[in-house]
């Protein structure tokens, strides 16, 4: 009867020892100079790799990969480098940028990249029938909204013209003094319009043109295949006007949604680099496996958004003292950790501008500003919910407010999560007291937090509105020089502190784990120039 | 049987009709839609991309345009996936669902089966404990416990296999275990349960009487009747199998169909939630058909009504 066990533990074993050691991912993890592949975890799988209809950080490290812009990251942290455009020039009143195109800029078909190639894509995504949710990012160009809208239909009364194949002037409604910062972002490359046309046209959105039969693009890589929720492998391209720089003969994005398989993935050398690490992995890998944690600068912000038409949030001096209550800096040592950097104002700091308000205060002025507002040590506080949604971190957090806010204030407050989805609905509807908030800058400038929370804005989601703070923030558009538009952003930071429609609880860090063997430069945006990035000699 | 195969698949229409309808509502009604994001889009962009999904039009209208097409066989656009159909990603997805089943199915049964015989024959004795200790911990030992130790063990310290992942043959051989694992304690349990039941009865021990050696006891004779237990079970089993692989998947990172069932109802990508339910509502009601054809096949005494 042993025979019985017997046969099935050996068919067992059979599949087993035959199917070991053909690991195809790890087959090259980049031990020698040829072929140099970059193993990358990727976070989600892509929506679509047109980059002027998706949205998601994935996709923003393909395209990266695939196209490029008139302007590119540098290797250095947060420098500006000529992309397609080798210089350009500024008009004096800031309106009106010329830039000027390489001549050796080319597409993955071998075609120049000329001047009209931007105007067309950039007629495209601003097109009503694509429905680009980036559309909005062109905005502040001549024209452009009205266009996107539909109440222009000439487009060539939009402020984009090709002057010649290697000329192209952007004209602007207002002053954008980060607009070079902002035309990094994927939405502004062009896409190549004979392929886009020939997949179903210029007002489709959706097509087979970025299917790696059919994609052209002009970036320092071209697709070699993509596998959905498999494998996307980027190889080197023979036609970028810069291939000298490009030190890597292949990179494969890896769809990495879940954070555990993706740390093991890394350990057993089916990756190089991860997308983010674990917070259960973090005191780990500091410990047993120092030279491949990496904890950078991110230039992001942590908060909790007070929802200020609802009682008794709508007192400032509510909020102020929830806002005094807490231990930042015990909350990110002990609670959120991987070095994330305690914040006690809005705006993280950056090259350009370092916020001079600052929350300051302490839990006895808390005390004394609640029992200002009405509720001496607590009493009388009505019960408050603290929305967050579905995650791990975001849990352990609010639980550390909640026994803050208990013990400092005696007050009790709830805790409510939600699925991702509806917990962005609630905010949109104001359907909460106080939900986990962040936010990312979309470009490196103190704008891109500040902008946010103008009255009514899609970003606001706190019901606050400050005329003042509204018409500062229109008044960086008109700001004479760098210097005069940071005081003005000094001040609104001053009104964010003063006001606290939202509570500011850490600045992020970007934690991920990296192989010793690869040079990946630091980026506040989390945006690599993957023509820098290389395996270390 | 084709009249019984044939009526039963009639009943399935609508069947079939009812689920679809509930899951076009119900998806329609949860908050949240599948281009709410973190970073608010202007209302005027939105209209867009809502005439764009034709999400425009009344929800009856939706729901009518939605039912003809999947008449003709055309599940519609993934929300989520821009440049996909549903029916391509069904098409890419279903095969390693598919595979991943199979395989973890052959596993379930290379194990339960054999397990559940030797039990069941050798019952009270070591043996049968050993079995039931094994029974005890396929269904104790939850998959995202077993699935991670597996990969601890056999690809991180041994580093005989990937991680994770759905390259090559040997990418199939730890989620395939894991999964069928679960199964082949059910199915151990389910056969030595079988097994003794038909031990017990007044032909066995006629066969014993008349000389029959054990082996042709036990699988000539018992083994028929014990496996209907089984048979009754892998209905829902296999669709339970293929259906319910989306931690397996999650933890191995296999593109199959579960985890895009999951995430589809995340992103609240309508059309990937609506085919795949249409699918494994099919998927349910095949398998159950199966079965019945079987339990009729290896039971004499049941018959095609």
């Amino acid at each position: 009867m042993l025979k019985l066990l017997l046969w099935p533990t050996a068919l067992l074993a059979l599949l087993a020892t035959s199917a070991c050691g053909r690991k195809e991912p790890a087959a090259n993890p980049g031990e020698g100079p040829a072929p140099r592949i970059l193993l990358y975890g990727n976070g989600a799988e892509p929506q679509d790799l047109d980059p002027q209809t998706v949205t998601g950080v994935p996709e923003n490290k393909l395209i990266n990969a695939f196209f490029e812009g008139l302007v590119s990251y540098g290797n250095e942290e947060t420098d500006t480098v000529g992309g397609v455009a080798e210089r350009w020039d500024i008009s004096p009143d800031g309106l009106t940028y010329t830039f000027h195109l390489r001549a050796n800029a080319k597409w993955s078909n071998g075609d120049p990249v000329t001047a009209t190639d931007f105007v067309r894509s950039y007629q495209r995504i601003l097109t009503p029938e694509i429905a680009a949710e980036y559309a909005y990012k062109f905005y502040a160009v001549v024209g452009a909204e009205d266009f996107q809208k539909g109440t222009l239909k000439d487009f060539s009364r939009v402020g984009f013209r090709a002057i010649d194949e290697r000329t192209l002037e952007v004209r602007l409604k207002h002053r954008v003094p980060y607009l070079l910062e902002a035309m990094k972002h994927y939405a502004w490359f062009p896409v190549h319009i004979p392929t886009v046309g020939k997949h179903g046209g210029l007002a489709k959105r959706g097509t087979a043109w970025t299917r790696e039969e059919n994609i052209v693009g002009n970036g320092p890589f071209v697709l070699k295949s993509w596998r959905p929720n498999q494998k996307i492998v980027a190889t080197r391209s023979p036609t970028y006007w810069d291939r000298a720089t490009v030190k890597l003969d292949e990179i494969h994005f890896f769809p990495t949604e879940n954070l555990e398989t993706e740390e093991r993935m890394f350990r057993t050398g089916q990756l190089h680099k991860t997308y983010e690490l674990p917070a259960a992995k973090i005191d780990v890998y500091q410990r047993d496996f120092p030279e491949s944690y990496r904890s950078d600068p991110y230039y992001g912000s942590y908060f909790f958004r007070f929802n200020v038409t609802r009682k008794p949030l709508n007192d400032v001096r509510v909020r102020r003292a929830l806002s005094l209550a807490i231990d930042r800096e015990s909350l990110v040592k002990n609670v959120v950790r991987g070095g994330m950097v305690a914040a006690y104002g809005l705006t993280p700091p950056s090259t350009k501008f370092t916020a001079r308000a600052r929350l300051t205060g302490d839990v006895a002025e808390a005390r004394r500003l609640l029992a200002e507002a009405g509720y001496p040590e607590g009493r009388g506080f009505p019960r408050i919910e603290l929305l967050y949604n579905t995650h791990e971190n975001h849990r352990r957090v609010c639980e550390a407010l909640q026994e803050m806010w208990r013990q400092n204030l005696g007050i009790e407050v709830g805790l409510l999560n939600q699925e991702w989805k509806v917990y962005i609905r609630s905010m949109d509807v104001l359907d909460y007291d106080m939900a986990r908030g962040g936010w990312i800058g979309d470009y490196y400038d103190p704008n891109s937090f500040y902008d946010t929370f103008i009255t009514g804005g899609g970003n606001n989601r706190t019901g606050w509105s400050n005329a003042r703070y509204d018409q500062l923030l229109r008044d960086t558009g008109t700001a004479p020089d760098e210097t005069a538009r940071m005081e003005l952003y000094q001040q609104m930071e001053e009104i964010i502190v003063q006001d606290l429609p939202v509570m500011p609880v850490y600045f992020y860090r970007k934690i991920f784990a990296l192989s010793p063997k690869v040079y990946w430069p630091a980026n506040p945006m989390d945006n690599q120039n993957w023509k820098f990035v290389r395996f270390k000699e | 049987m084709i009249r019984f195969v044939f009526r039963r698949l009639l009943q399935t229409l609508p069947v079939l009709f009812v689920i679809v309808t509930a899951t076009f509502f119900m998806v329609r009604f949860v908050p949240g839609g599948p281009f709410t994001a973190e970073k608010a889009v202007p209302p005027e962009i939105m209209r867009n991309l809502e005439a764009h999904y034709g999400m425009d039009k009344p929800l009856w209208q939706q729901y009518l345009d939605y039912l003809g097409k999947v008449l003709r066989g055309d599940l519609g656009p993934s929300f989520k996936y821009s440049n996909r159909t549903v029916n391509e990603i069904i098409g890419d997805k279903l095969p390693v669902s598919l595979e991943l089943g199979g395989l973890a199915l052959g596993v379930a049964l290379l194990i339960g089966l054999p397990l559940g015989v030797l039990a069941a024959v050798r019952r009270n004795t070591w043996l049968d404990y050993s079995c039931g200790m094994v029974g005890m911990a396929g269904i104790c030992v939850p998959t995202f416990v077993l699935g991670p130790l597996l990969v601890l063990f056999f690809a991180i310290h041994l580093g005989w296999f990937n991680a994770s992942g759905w390259y090559g043959p040997a990418d199939r051989v730890l989620p395939a275990t894991v999964l069928g694992f679960v199964y082949a304690a059910y199915i151990m349990r389910l056969t030595r349960g079988g097994m003794l039941e038909v031990l017990n009865q007044d032909f066995i021990r006629t066969a014993r009487a008349k000389g029959a050696s054990e082996a042709r006891i036990i699988f000539r004779h018992a083994l028929r009747g014990g496996l209907l237990p089984v048979v009754a079970f892998l209905g829902p089993g296999i669709a339970g199998i293929l259906t319910g692989s989306f931690v397996i998947e999650t933890i191995f990172q296999i593109p199959g169909l579960g985890r895009e069932f999951v995430n589809s109802a995340f992103n609240r990508d309508y059309t990937l939630v609506l085919g795949t339910v249409i699918l494994y509502a099919s998927l349910i009601v095949i398998c159950n058909l199966i079965v019945d054809v079987l339990q009729v096949w290896l039971n004499p005494r049941l018959k095609f009504e």
